[in-house]
């Protein structure tokens, strides 16, 4: 399991504008880590997925962003907390193509797919948490 | 409203550029929410002024495109379409391909070029080879 090594650090999601923070801040960590260009790319895009989610279905909360160590090397983690209604049924939000919110659908069972670790949860009228953490230890190709 | 939240500026609107029967639109860098839904306006009537047959779009400065994006992408090329007008994106790298396979997100029905002048050829518009000629020949 991942072991945190410094405090996290916390971007506010409050308005569209803060999703360029969240993203800007996860890829200056993955370039530090050493992560490649696709992974790079795929640990962003996950986050850029989450934080929208935070923002439209939470009504706004927070990333909590670090670098964390672990056996499969360095990785980095992101944490998405809002203090939303909750997702009722987990299994079904994560299935691909389902939507409460007019969009494709892919953005929290795709984004599921561009990490190595991903950790849900959530019950009705509890807020949400997700969590994502990608390794520098890892094959391409999002294999877990 | 909560007082404390500032007013949202409209932030720099995408220029939609008119190439002479076919229009060009370069996305710059980091995209707010807001500017890519203006950009689905702001296309079409661009197309309704110009009586434009073509779009070609260009994301080569993209790092990341999330299933936001790529729902507006879609959206403009099918509103587009409607429109009776083409739409080619172009400049895709190579990571950003990989991760929207992986997304789930194929942008079927989207068409794509390596380059502009690829795109533009597409339209039966020849863009002047001289500047990829000097560059090979170097």
């Amino acid at each position: 399991m991942s072991q945190t090594s410094a405090e996290p650090m916390r971007v506010p999601i409050r308005k569209d504008t803060d999703l360029t923070a969240v993203r800007q801040q996860v890829r200056a960590l993955a370039q530090r880590v050493g992560f490649g260009l696709v992974q790079q790319t795929k640990l962003v895009t996950a986050a850029s997925e989450l934080a929208r989610n935070t923002l439209l279905h939470g009504g706004g909360g927070a990333a909590h962003i670090s670098v964390v160590h672990g056996e499969r090397g360095r990785g980095v983690s992101v944490s998405f907390v809002d203090s939303g209604p909750g997702i009722p049924d987990v299994d079904l939000a994560l299935s691909d193509g389902y939507s409460t919110a007019g969009g494709l659908g892919m953005g929290l069972s795709g984004s599921r797919r561009l990490v190595h670790e991903f950790d849900i949860g959530s019950g009705p009228g509890g807020g949400t948490r997700v969590t994502i953490t990608s390794w520098t230890d890892s094959l391409p190709g999002g294999i877990r | 409203m909560t007082g404390d939240r500032e007013d949202p500026l409209p932030g720099p609107s995408i220029p939609v550029l008119d190439l002479g029967g076919l229009l060009f639109v370069s996305i710059q860098g980091e995209l707010p929410d807001d500017a890519a839904v203006q950009l689905q306006e702001d296309v079409t009537a661009a197309i309704t002024r110009t009586g434009s047959r073509g779009l070609i779009i260009d994301i080569s400065s993209l790092d990341m495109v999330d299933s936001f994006l790529a729902r507006v992408l879609a959206e403009v090329a099918a509103s587009s379409r409607l429109l009776a007008a083409r739409t080619v994106l172009v400049g895709m790298r190579p990571a950003v391909a990989i991760t929207l396979v992986e997304l789930g997100l194929t942008l079927p029905g989207m068409a794509t070029a390596r380059t502009v002048t690829d795109a533009a050829a597409t339209f039966g518009v020849t863009i002047s080879d001289t500047v990829r000629e000097e560059r090979n020949a170097t």
